[in-house]
Parts: C-alpha cells; structure tokens; sequence
C-alpha cells in the first residue's frame, strides 16, 4: 500500500498532489454545504474545453527548446483579428467561427515568424523577452483597434461610430457554437462533447506532428541543439516552427476561448491571457524541458477545475470571493516555483 | 631535510574505474618539478587531490596522504590548501580587465588604513593603502623579473603579462610555498615563454617549490630539475634533470609497444591508388583544438589513426569536415568536392561521425535507445519513415521498424541494457558510446569518423568498442578514421597512423614504428617519414 503510493508520489510530484487534495476537499465541502455537484462539474468542464488549447499552445515551444511561451499574447491578438474579420463580413455560426479561424491562421504564421526570428536572437532568455514581446504586442494592438477600419455597427463605440469597444458580444455571430454543438445533457450533468472534440482534435493533431520526421527534428534539437547539427538539422528552423505552431494554436485558442465565453475581449484584456496557461501547464507536470499531451490535459483539468469551484463553493463557506486571489496566487505561484528549478529533471 | 610537498600512494578511482594508482610525488624547497603525462593520464586529478576541490570528496575521497614539510596534512578545501602556502597558476587566467596590475594582484587581500569610520564600522570600512599596495605589487613582480608598471590597467597587457601578474599575486601570498603552474605556457608567445620560463627559475631559486604541469616538452627539459611522468594514472617514469631527454619522456609518456593482435586480413589492402577522401590545406576554428591547413589523403577501406597532443588539432579534423565548427580548405570526397560547414551535406555523401563529446554532441540523452540509433537515419536518409497524414508529404515515424532495427542493433552490438526503451543516461560510458556507434551505423556510411571513441569508458569496454570499429571496417568495408589519444589504442587497430602538430599534419607512421619515432613526432620533431 505504501507503496503504491510512493509510486503515485513519484510520478505525480508532491505539488500535484497538494493541488488534488485541494480540489477533493472543494468538492467535498460544496457536497457537505448542500450544493448540487452536476451544475458543479458542468461548469468546470466547460472551462476545461476553453481553455484547454492555449495550454496546449504551450507544447510546442518547450518541445522546440524555446520555454515557456510567454509571448502567447501575439497568438491571441492573430485570433482576435481574424474574430474582427469574421464579424466584420457577418458570417455567423459555425461558418463565422471556422471563418475565423481561418482568417486568423495567416496572421499567426507571419506573427509568429517573425516572434521566432527574435527569439532565435536572443537564445538564453527566450521567456524574459516573450513577455515583454507580448506586452508591446497588446499595446500596439490598442491603437490597432482604435483606428482599424471596422464598421459594423455592433462592433464599434455607439457613438461617433469610430474604434471598436471593449467587449463585443458574439451572440449573433458564433457565440457558443462549439459548446452547444454535441452538448449531452443528463439531469443537472451537461457534458460539452464538441468542445472536447474539437479540443481532443488538436491535441491529437499535435501528438502526431511530433511524431512526424519534422516533428522528431523540432524536437531533437529542443532537447540538444548541438546533437541535432551533428544530425544536420538547422536548430533555429525547428524553433522558428516550434512558435509558428504556438502562435497558430494560440489564435485558435483564444477563437474557442471566445465562443465559450460569449464575447470577445479586445484592448488590455489579452495582456494576461498566457499566464493562466503557462500555469496550467506547470501543474499538469510539465517543466521548462519537457511538455507532453498528458501535461496539458492533467494541467487543464486540475487548473480550471480548481477556478470554477472556488468562487461559489468559498462564497458558501465565507462570505467574499477569494477565487480570484486564489488564482492568481496559485497561478503565478506556479509560474515562481517552476522558474527556480529550470534545471531540475523532475520539476512540479 | 624534509621535502616541501609529498603526495605518497595516491589511489583515486571514479566510480570504480581508478583514474590513478598508487601515485608518489616529491617536491623539494627550491626544486622545479614538472610532471607530465597525455591527458586522461590523471594529472588534473592529482591536483584536484592537492587542492582538495569538492570533486574529489563529493566521489568519496581518495586513498594516500599529502604531507607539507614532513607533517601530514588533511586538505579539505581550496582554502586549507592556500593557508598551507599552496598556491597555483591556473590556466585562464583570473584576472578583472578593468583593475590596476597592483589592484589585481591584491583583490581580496588589500591593505587598509584605519580611519573613524572603520574604528565604529570595522575593517571593511578601511580607507586603501595604496602606496604599501604598490610597494609590495613591486616587490612581487621584481621577484618575477619582470618589468611593467604596477598602476597600468590589466586590461591593455600583453597576454604574456598577464600571466605574470597571476602569479605575482601567487607569490605575494606570503607565506606561499608550493607553487603549481597548470600549462603555463600554453598561451604565451616563445619569446614570452623564454621570459616566463626564467622567471620561473628565479623563483625556484628563492626557495620556492615548484610543480610545473606542461605538453611542452622541450621547455620541461630546460627548465625541471626532476620529472615526472604519469600514464593512465601510474607513475611510469622518474627522471633526475640531467637524464630527461624529450624522446625518452615522449616515449614514456605514449607507452611501451603493444602486441598488435593479427587482425583479419583484407581482400584488397588498401592504398593510395584508391582514396576516398582527399583534405587539402584545412583549417578549422575550433576551440582549443584548431587546424591550420591541414593536408590528409584517406584510402578507401582503411582504418586510419590519427594522433597528436591535445590542443594539437587532431580532434579538428572530423568536426571541421563533419560541419560543426567553422572550416575552411578542400575536401574531396571519391574525387567530388564536399561542401563545408554543412553537416546535412557530409551526412548524405556517405560520411558519419561519432562525436568525441558523447554526452554533449553524441546522444539525446533523456531519450530512448532506439531514438537515438534511428534519429540520424531517419532525418538524412528518410529510413524508419512512412508516409501516414493523407494529403501531405509528411513521413511519420515508423514505430515497428524503429523497433525491430534497434533489437537487432542491440543484440549484435551487445549494447547491455534493459531495453530499447531504456532512456541513454541511465547506460554505463561504454554502452551509451555502442549507441552512438550504433547510430552512425543506421547510416550505413563508408567513411566513419570516431573521435575519441574510447574516452571515459572502462577498459573492458575499450576493446569492445576498439572490436566493433574494426568489424566495421572488415566485415562492412568501412573506411574508418580514428582520432584518439591514446596511441596503444591505434597501433592496436590502425593500419596508417597519422600525426598532427600544431595544427598541421606532420607526418604518418606505421603502427610498428618505435615509441622514440611517434615521442618525436607528437613534440613536433619530423625525422622518418614512414607511409
């Protein structure tokens, strides 16, 4: 028996365990107070399928060698513009959110190319200068949708019909299209099926990539550079295209993201977007080496699990609302604790 | 009288492989003794010892004693060392550019003078003495002989200077008894060897004991009054000043002639009608091992040896054709030229290479046995692929031929391990060193490059490996290049083997030829030429 467990502990880590001890005694305290725990896991599913593909984001640089992808905020600035254009040209539903999807992969693939040509410049510290990129990025894109040339009329300030708002509400266009898509209802349980799938897809997608001869490239020299220039593979090419496929699954994230949420955030918003994801990851068990599917989905699920019980399981308990201070303190405390030991082979 | 410095019995071993063996050393006051030896013959672990670096106790001791004036000492850090009067010259030196000759030479040791804050605050607070600094700098680099100004910035000096100033600061210690010069003159210009060399002497005669470490050994000659010769971690020779000549420690230090075992015969011996490689004037920057025009011809189905002292350029060879390091030079290979600086290019003409640095250039470590055999193979010539995603060129990795490839390899390598899944790492040296054999195997090459194939594994695993490149070339008919330090090792397996000198090829020898022939040879004196 503890033996087991030490098997347990060994391949899950002691700050994994913590944080599913935590969300077991969420739920066993939302039970004890007389909550329905259907509505619970419904709500907590839902969060796990939005924003399960900008963790996933996160795979394909620390593979590449680049580390954490900081910068995410670039990707999720290419999914807002191609949301824009999508709703600029009114397709709605699933066409409008395809349609976004695909306007916004071009920009992702430049955007993301020219992001790898910098941090290719500047190897070593890769996720110092991510942030920054990011951070420049969202504050250029302020003026971008102050004086971008959108005029549909739900999309930009009411008046002087200049610059768009703040928070545009997608109802009439693709709000929740993937989240109802496939939606199977059983009782208070609801599971969001297409929204998994969809999620699942790229997950798969991206498994297979690394198992492509290109795949194993990127990866190879993510893990030794110089043995994969012995092997004649150019390292800088299989990062470039470690961020590329970021960047691209960030926009794609940040469009799945929307649809969930019902809106979409411009100006300031996408600033923090990547933290939560880098966080995510972190928990899951990946480190700033090694990032692989399970990471992401282990991640995910613990991470946003945690978040949506928090806020009405502690308001039952206490009055006031500390999920927001819970999330940023095991987000970025995450984020802390995963940097000091870049190192270490079996980091949380 | 007793000596300044005694290492008696010193038995070292690395995680049961025994890197010295009951080494004695002896050092009197005022006595130069330069200990010499090829790398790996155990030197820099000697000195670990002497200057109890962290090393040596974190891989659980040693065995012996070290005594300093006939008393028995423990050294358990670098700090007991020095407030022994140990001190050393290290090879880079340590110096900050932006700080005064007399500045540097008493960083962390200066002088203060009290004033009213430093009576309330402490010592730290001192205001700086400089003229008794500068005074004592003087004194330290007349000793030397040497003259520059002590309040010049380090910054602006000649290399050699600088090195003066290392060990003014050395001696400035005062009570400074044993002195270790680790390859002192390894970056010096002749002319400022000369100048090193006697200062060196003037030290000595001040009654300081000196342990010099050097290749060079024209300059040991001159200078030691005993030496020292150490190979594979014995003391193999002891020889007063006046019997030291350079042939006879080149000769000691290379090792007495190993019986070559009767290797299979060829169908076709090779020769120089048949070349499959031909290197003209190749230069190649890398670091601490550079070529300066280099020519070679390589015949075709050989085993070829290629020899020389570390720092030499040996090791440059392979890595500048192989595209790793920035070379410049001609290279043909079956008579076409090879484009340099692009390793993909030498991979595809047939060319594999197994890299000297195992861990840091040869494996992906944390990745599986397998992995590593098919990476090379399946990224220059598409084997172990398949084409899988409909609608698109992409080749996805073929599991099942990765894994039947990668049994057969194992079991015909012998690779001991608990699997072809098992992560590299966890393999012993001589094992991960099969891996990286059996890699450059995947690429069915003709011409193989193994750079110090043997290095840091155990001797059983030695022959093993030194077996599997000669199979390689008998029984595939692969052209083998060997680059090795050790040169019983070639002269077992090699048919040619070639020197290089400084950078240069300085001529090839059989490997019947005396030890005196390859000791000159290696300290830079051509005499017979033997093809």
């Amino acid at each position: 028996m503890s033996e087991r467990f030490q098997d347990i502990r060994e391949r899950l880590g002691i700050p994994r365990l913590i944080i599913i001890g935590f969300v077991l005694l969420l739920f066993v305290t939302a039970y004890a107070t007389g909550m329905s725990i259907g509505p619970l896991v419904s709500a907590s599913l839902v969060r796990i399928g939005m924003n399960g593909i900008l963790v996933l984001a996160m795979v394909p640089t620390i593979t590449a060698g680049v580390g954490l992808n900081f910068g995410l905020s670039v990707g999720i600035l290419c999914g807002l513009v191609g949301s824009l254009i999508s709703m600029e040209l009114r397709i709605r539903g699933f066409s409008g959110f395809f349609a976004a999807i695909l306007f916004s992969m071009p920009l992702a693939v430049v955007a993301g190319w020219a992001y790898a040509k910098l941090l290719n410049k500047v190897k070593g510290q890769e996720m110092m200068v991510g942030t920054y990129v990011g951070f420049s990025m969202v504050a250029l894109m302020c003026i971008f949708w102050l004086a971008a040339p959108f005029s549909s009329p739900e999309m930009v300030w009411a008046y002087g019909g200049q610059g768009l708002r703040y928070t545009l509400t997608l109802d009439n266009y693709f709000g929740k299209v993937l989240n109802n898509f496939l939606l199977v209802s059983i009782g208070q349980w609801e599971f969001p099926l297409g929204l998994f799938g969809f999620f699942g897809l790229l997950c798969l997608l991206v498994h297979l990539f690394f198992r492509t001869k290109l795949g194993m490239a990127v990866k190879a020299a993510g893990a030794n550079p110089r043995f994969a220039e012995a092997s004649g593979i150019d390292p800088d090419r299989t990062r470039t295209m470690g961020v590329i496929m970021s960047t691209v699954l960030g926009a794609i994230g940040i469009i799945v993201y929307a649809q969930s949420y019902g809106f979409l955030q411009l100006y300031m918003a996408p600033q923090m977007m990547g933290f939560p994801a880098i966080a995510a990851i972190l928990i899951g068990g990946a480190n700033l080496r090694d990032a692989r599917i399970p990471h992401v989905l282990l991640g995910t699920a613990l991470f946003q699990t945690l978040l949506t019980i928090a806020l009405p399981v502690t308001s039952r308990v206490i009055e006031g609302d500390i999920s927001e201070v819970a999330r940023l303190i095991i987000s970025n405390g995450m984020i802390l604790y995963a940097l000091t030991r870049r190192d270490g082979r079996e980091v949380a | 009288m007793a000596h300044a410095l005694e290492m008696r019995g010193i038995t070292k071993s690395y995680f049961g492989n025994t890197v010295l063996k009951s080494v004695d050393i002896a050092v009197n006051p005022g006595e130069i003794h330069a200990l010499v030896g090829e790398n790996g013959a155990g030197k820099s672990t000697l000195m670990n010892i002497l200057f109890g670096m962290p090393v040596i106790h974190d891989t659980g001791g040693f065995e012996g004693e070290i005594l300093v004036d006939g008393q028995t000492v423990n050294i358990e850090s670098p700090m007991d060392a020095m407030n022994l009067g140990i001190g050393m010259v290290h090879q880079e030196f340590m110096l900050l550019p932006g700080f005064t000759v007399t500045e540097n030479i008493k960083l962390n040791r200066e002088l203060g003078r009290p004033n009213i804050v430093s009576r309330i605050l402490g010592k730290k607070f001192e205001l700086l003495d400089k003229e008794q600094m500068g005074k004592d700098s003087r004194q330290a680099l007349d000793k030397l002989g040497v003259d520059i100004d002590e309040w010049l910035p380090v910054a602006g000096l000649p290399v050699g200077y600088m090195q003066f100033v290392e060990i003014a600061r050395e001696i400035d210690k005062s009570r400074m008894k044993i002195l270790v010069f680790d390859e002192p003159t390894a970056v010096l210009t002749e002319a400022e060897a000369d100048l090193f060399l006697n200062a060196v002497r003037r030290l000595a005669e001040s009654g300081l004991a000196i342990l010099f470490i050097s290749h060079r050994l024209d300059e040991v000659v001159g200078v030691a009054h005993d030496v020292t010769v150490l190979r594979d971690g014995e003391v193999v020779g002891h020889l007063p000043g006046q019997e030291a000549r350079v042939d006879r420690i080149a000769e000691l230090m290379v090792g007495r002639k190993v019986d070559r075992p009767s290797l299979p015969p060829r169908e076709k011996e090779p020769s120089d009608d048949d070349l499959i490689l031909e290197i003209s004037s190749l230069s190649v920057d890398m670091p601490g091992e550079r070529l300066a025009g280099l020519d070679l011809k390589v015949r075709r189905g050989e085993i070829l040896g290629i020899g020389g002292l570390a720092g030499h350029g040996k090791v440059g060879i392979a890595n500048g054709i192989m595209g790793l390091y920035p070379s410049s030079g001609i290279v043909y290979k079956d008579g076409r030229e090879l484009p340099l600086n692009n390793p993909k290019a030498a991979l595809s003409q047939g060319i594999a290479f197994v890299s000297e640095d195992r861990r840091g250039v040869g494996l992906l470590l944390d990745e599986s046995i397998e992995n590593n055999i098919a990476f090379t193979s399946a990224q220059v010539q598409d084997r172990f692929l398949r084409k899988r995603l409909p609608w698109t060129s992409l080749q996805v990795r073929d599991n099942e031929a990765i894994r039947q490839y990668a049994l057969e390899t194992i079991k015909e390598l012998d690779i001991r391990c608990q699997g072809p899944e098992q992560p590299v790492r966890r393999l012993s040296g001589g094992n991960q060193q099969k891996v990286c054999l059996a890699r450059a195997l995947a690429l069915s090459p003709e011409v193989l490059f193994a750079s110090e194939p043997t290095r840091g594994i155990d001797v059983g695993a030695k022959s093993l490996v030194l077996d599997l490149l000669v199979k390689f070339n008998r029984e595939f008919g692969m052209t083998v290049v060997i680059t090795s330090s050790e040169l019983a090792e070639l002269r077992m397996v090699c048919d040619r083997i070639a020197i290089v000198y400084q950078g240069r090829l300085i001529g090839i020898l059989s490997p019947d030829a005396s030890d005196v022939e390859y000791g000159l040879m290696m300290a830079g004196k051509k005499r017979a030429e033997v093809s």
